[in-house]
């Protein structure tokens, strides 16, 4: 049994506003202080043996403060009173260096608020979980690639990881807040081997906020097997203009460029194609694009956002057309809106923009296999690497590997070759959506096909 | 930059002498002793393990940010913590605290000890220090002074960018800067300290003619005084540069898709070795083959023009370290000699279960993070062709001379990399400037489609962070202008 090293649980709320109290008469105007405390669980079982254990928590303490439309903000883990008098010192020293900008500064009282009801992400039963199960189920999900199959040789091991945390959020408006979050996650990674010495890797998880929501570590080894066992053989295609599917998994992906080129900061910045597009047609017609930051028990969900706003549910996107930005306070000042309720907020620094639950609907879903049944010649898509997106431009260029659809079904393994368009072009290609739409992380898409990219190859 | 170990018979007792500041500065700021790093290792051990070691750290880090003509943001951080690991055979045990007590730091090596299981180790006694390289300047946390001149840095950028082009519609500058200390005791007796700095800066700009629209950036930095961008690498420089590409973008015309030959210019495009062969040659992948790479050791792996080295030890450069985070001085390993897969890039316990040489490349992210071996700073030797005969062999092909990011999959070796400025070559000249594209191969064999090798080898400008399982750390990369015969180019345009 693994003893915790978890029991600081003494971040509150009264420690907060003391911080804020510290900051006014330090000569702040106006002063948030976010506190954190978290702790973290590892396990990894490699080819029947722990290779890697690990158990931890930390904390932490951010302080923004305003002097009037002056802002600066400081971090520190050092939570001793010396420690404390630093963060506020710092800050408000800091803050007299920065230009006034007459759009910086907290929201405004009427709008702070969170999500009263229970919102369902902190499960007892994660940290409950003992040691010794927890080893248990990494070394269940590498022990069923295993036996899934003799061509799996070796694995970058199965892995059980945890975590839980606890955010505090006040500010001198008077908004205090505070939750707790709990995760637990499954994976696999094997790896296979052909004949000819060729090696492929692939991988497969289930997360849930509670232990018992996971699912068995044998499904997860045997859906990493057979992800990884598909790529074998893998080789190049020539280069060509033909349908492209995203999986699932990977169309997450194009329904997270959705969100980016919404971003209120990126379209504030004129750094993204959908600036000055509101109320066009953006997308297929039969696209709805949804960001929801109050789904019960969600991967994105939190019962407020960085600066106290309560998190809400956001069309981007209606059949289409671009219904909305996504804006925090600042943003939504520069832009003359209201804010989405979108504030990230870390410990250091000052709000950004970030998502909830983000998902994409389809007045017309089909099954996958529908989708690939319409397909002559055409990819599947299974990876992505590298960056290569623009979202100044929507220029997209990234490289692939997945399976070659003929006639309709899902024939060989290529890789070794990328797929290019342009998003805004991408977009509006979509022209078909699945109805295999899973939550898995707080991004989620059915299956994808959008048409006119182009494939280079050998 | 010679080390020698002190002559002191392993086990006896030592003190740690004084020195520079960052030797004493765990001691005296947090309360640190030498008998508490030994009980603390005593206790790591006490469940058996055949290594542990102690890493502390505190960073005190800096950042601002300029947009609208408007310093907007000033952030500082301050972080402080230590890592325990137990090592016994090929399992890790970690823990860490960010309270540095002497209780938690004795719960910490007792949580980690727990992958052991055994007899207690005998107990550490005494620590053996190296003396150190000294390849950065021991800076310490700023001042008012500092915080001024950077809020000029980043207003002189602006006010560069701004008047350069009329196109040029939003500027955003941002410096950032630390100071990392770290400490390592380990149970082999290591005691190493250093005190790390590092700097960046960067522009960002946006040009706007009609309905085009581009992006430029630029930046740079490394483990320098701040002095360096107002006399070496000054913000009028990166603002010309950031400008120069995003005016250059709104001409871009479509990349071409498919093979060709394709010519990658100096610096940055190094990031293709990074990506191509330097992943792949880290030991723990190795040791565990799971690598493209595993096994190909004295294998031709790249065109007989083509040497690889990592070298940790360059002054001043942004992936260089005195010590690495095992507490080893960094070296110049050769990853590759005339095509030749000569070796790895090893820590501690790749090195003992593998047999292989120690290379002083075990990094980590920070005390919360299990380290494991990292590149520093990764290039390719200088060759003998002139850049210019190079452009002129090509008949039809891209000409890449800047890149955004990069990833591999080590297990397959396929790889990518993005280029942001590129050209068209047609009868060995650079013609029309083309559309961002990922560029994509495969490491084990890209590189020996290397037919030409430049004389200009040149390192980046320093603005590389490297990521590996969760955990970023800052590197280098550098290369000359090479030709590679054939390559992928993942464009939209005809071939």
């Amino acid at each position: 049994m693994i003893e915790t090293l978890t029991t600081h649980h003494e971040l509150t709320a009264s420690l907060a506003t003391q911080l804020i109290d510290q900051a006014l008469a330090a000569g702040a105007s106006d002063a948030e202080v976010i506190l954190y405390e978290g702790d973290e669980f590892e396990a990894l079982v490699r080819k029947g043996e722990v290779e890697r254990l690990k158990e931890s928590g930390s904390r932490a303490a951010g302080l923004r403060v305003f002097l009037g439309a002056r802002a600066a903000s400081t971090s520190t883990s050092d939570l001793t009173p010396a420690g404390l008098e630093r963060l506020v010192r710092g800050a408000v020293s800091l803050a007299r260096v920065t230009s006034e900008d007459p759009f910086a500064g907290l929201p405004d009282p009427p709008s702070f608020g969170q999500i009263q009801s229970d919102l369902r992400l902190h499960s007892d039963d994660v940290a409950d979980l003992p040691a010794a199960d927890r080893i248990a189920l990494a070394r269940r999900a590498d022990a069923a690639c295993f036996a899934a199959d003799a061509r799996i040789t070796n694995s970058r091991g199965g892995s059980f990881d945890s975590g839980a945390g606890h955010k505090i959020l006040a500010n001198s408006r008077g908004f205090v807040g505070e939750y707790r979050r709990s995760i637990c996650s499954i994976s696999a990674s094997p790896i296979a081997q052909s004949p000819d010495g060729q090696m492929q890797r692939d991988y497969w998880y289930s997360s849930a906020r509670s232990a018992a929501a996971l699912e068995t570590p044998e499904s997860i080894g045997a859906e990493a097997a057979l992800r990884t066992l598909r790529r074998l053989g893998a080789r190049s295609v020539p280069t060509q203009q033909v349908p492209v599917v995203f999986s699932p998994e990977i169309a997450r992906s194009i329904v997270g460029h959705i969100f980016e080129a919404a971003n209120g900061s990126l379209i504030y910045h004129q750094s993204s194609f959908f600036a000055g597009k509101l109320g066009e047609q953006v997308a297929s017609p039969e696209l709805t694009i949804i960001d929801d930051g109050t789904m019960v028990g969600g991967f994105g969900t939190a019962p407020f956002d960085g600066e106290g706003l309560p998190t809400r549910r956001t069309v981007i996107v209606e059949r289409g057309v671009l219904k909305s930005y996504l804006l925090n306070t600042y943003m939504a000042r520069k832009l003359n809106m209201e804010s989405t309720g979108n504030a990230s907020r870390g410990i250091t620094g000052a709000p950004g923009i970030g998502a909830g639950n983000l998902f994409l609907e389809s007045t017309s879903p089909l099954p996958s296999s529908s989708i690939l049944a319409g397909i002559k010649g055409g990819l599947y898509v299974t990876e992505l690497i590298g960056q290569g997106v623009n979202m100044v431009t929507g220029d997209y260029s990234r490289g692939a590997s997945g399976l070659w659809i003929e006639n309709g079904e899902l024939s060989y393994p290529v890789e070794g070759i990328t797929i290019a368009g342009n998003l805004r072009e991408m977009f509006q290609n979509i022209t078909a959506a699945g109805d295999d739409m899973v939550f898995r992380s707080s991004v989620a898409s059915p299956t994808l096909r959008i048409d006119g990219m182009t494939i280079a190859g050998a | 930059m010679s080390h020698h170990p002190t002559n002191v018979p392993s086990g006896t007792p030592q003190h740690i002498p004084s020195g520079p500041e960052h030797r004493r500065y765990f001691f005296d700021t947090f309360g640190i002793t030498e008998r508490l790093l030994e009980r603390c290792l005593g206790e790591a051990l006490s469940a058996g393990g055949d290594y542990a070691d102690l890493y502390f750290e505190s960073i005190a880090s800096t950042s601002i940010g300029l947009d609208e003509s408007l310093v907007k943001s000033a952030n500082q951080g301050m972080s402080a913590g230590c890592g325990v690991r137990v090592v016994a055979g090929e399992r890790t045990g970690y823990a860490y605290t960010d309270d540095l007590s002497a209780e938690r730091l004795l719960r910490a090596a007792r949580t980690a000890a727990l992958i052991a299981s055994g007899p207690a180790k005998e107990p550490v006694v005494g620590f053996r220090e190296k003396v150190q390289q000294d390849l950065y300047p021991v800076l310490t946390p700023e001042g008012d002074a500092d915080i001024a001149s950077k809020l000029d840095l980043l207003l002189r950028a602006d006010r560069a960018a701004r008047s350069a082009d009329p196109r040029i519609v939003q500027v955003r500058a941002g410096f950032s800067d630390e100071v990392r200390r770290i400490l390592v005791a380990a149970s082999d007796g290591t005691f190493a300290s250093d005190t790390q700095p590092l700097a960046r800066f960067n522009v960002f700009v946006i040009a706007k003619d009609g309905a085009n629209i581009a992006r430029g950036s630029a930046g740079g930095g490394g483990r320098v005084e701040l002095d360096y961008f107002h006399t070496e690498k000054t913000p009028e420089g990166f603002a010309k540069e950031a400008v120069r590409q995003a005016i250059l973008q709104l001409n871009a015309v479509p990349a071409p898709a498919g093979e060709m030959e394709v010519v990658l210019g100096p610096g940055w495009p190094g990031v293709l070795l990074h990506e191509a062969v330097g992943h792949g040659l880290e030991a723990d992948f190795n040791r565990k083959g799971t690598s493209a790479f595993s096994g190909l050791i004295g294998q031709p792996v790249a065109s007989s023009k083509v040497t690889v080295v990592d070298n940790g030890r360059m002054p001043n450069r942004r992936g260089s370290l005195n010590v690495d985070d095992e507490g080893s001085p960094t070296q110049e390993t050769v990853l590759i000699e005339n095509g030749i897969l000569k070796g790895y890039m090893s820590d501690k316990l790749s090195s003992r279960l593998m047999g292989i040489p120690e290379t002083g490349n075990c990094r980590r992210e920070s005390y919360q993070a299990v380290p494991m071996p990292r590149m520093t700073n990764t290039y390719m030797l200088a060759g003998d062709d002139a850049p210019e005969d190079i452009l002129r062999s090509v008949k039809r092909g891209l000409y890449a001379v800047n890149f955004g990011g990069g990833q591999v999959d080590i297990t397959n070796g396929k790889f990518v990399f993005s280029a942001s400025e590129a050209y068209l070559i047609e009868d060995g000249k650079i013609t029309a400037p083309v559309k961002d594209a990922t560029l994509i191969g495969n490491g084990p064999e890209a590189l020996k489609y290397v037919s030409m090798v430049g004389h200009d080898l040149r390192l980046d400008e320093g603005i590389g962070t490297c990521g590996k399982e969760g955990q970023s750390v800052p590197v280098g990369v550098g290369m000359p202008t090479i030709k590679l015969d054939r390559m992928v180019v993942g464009g939209t345009g005809r071939q």
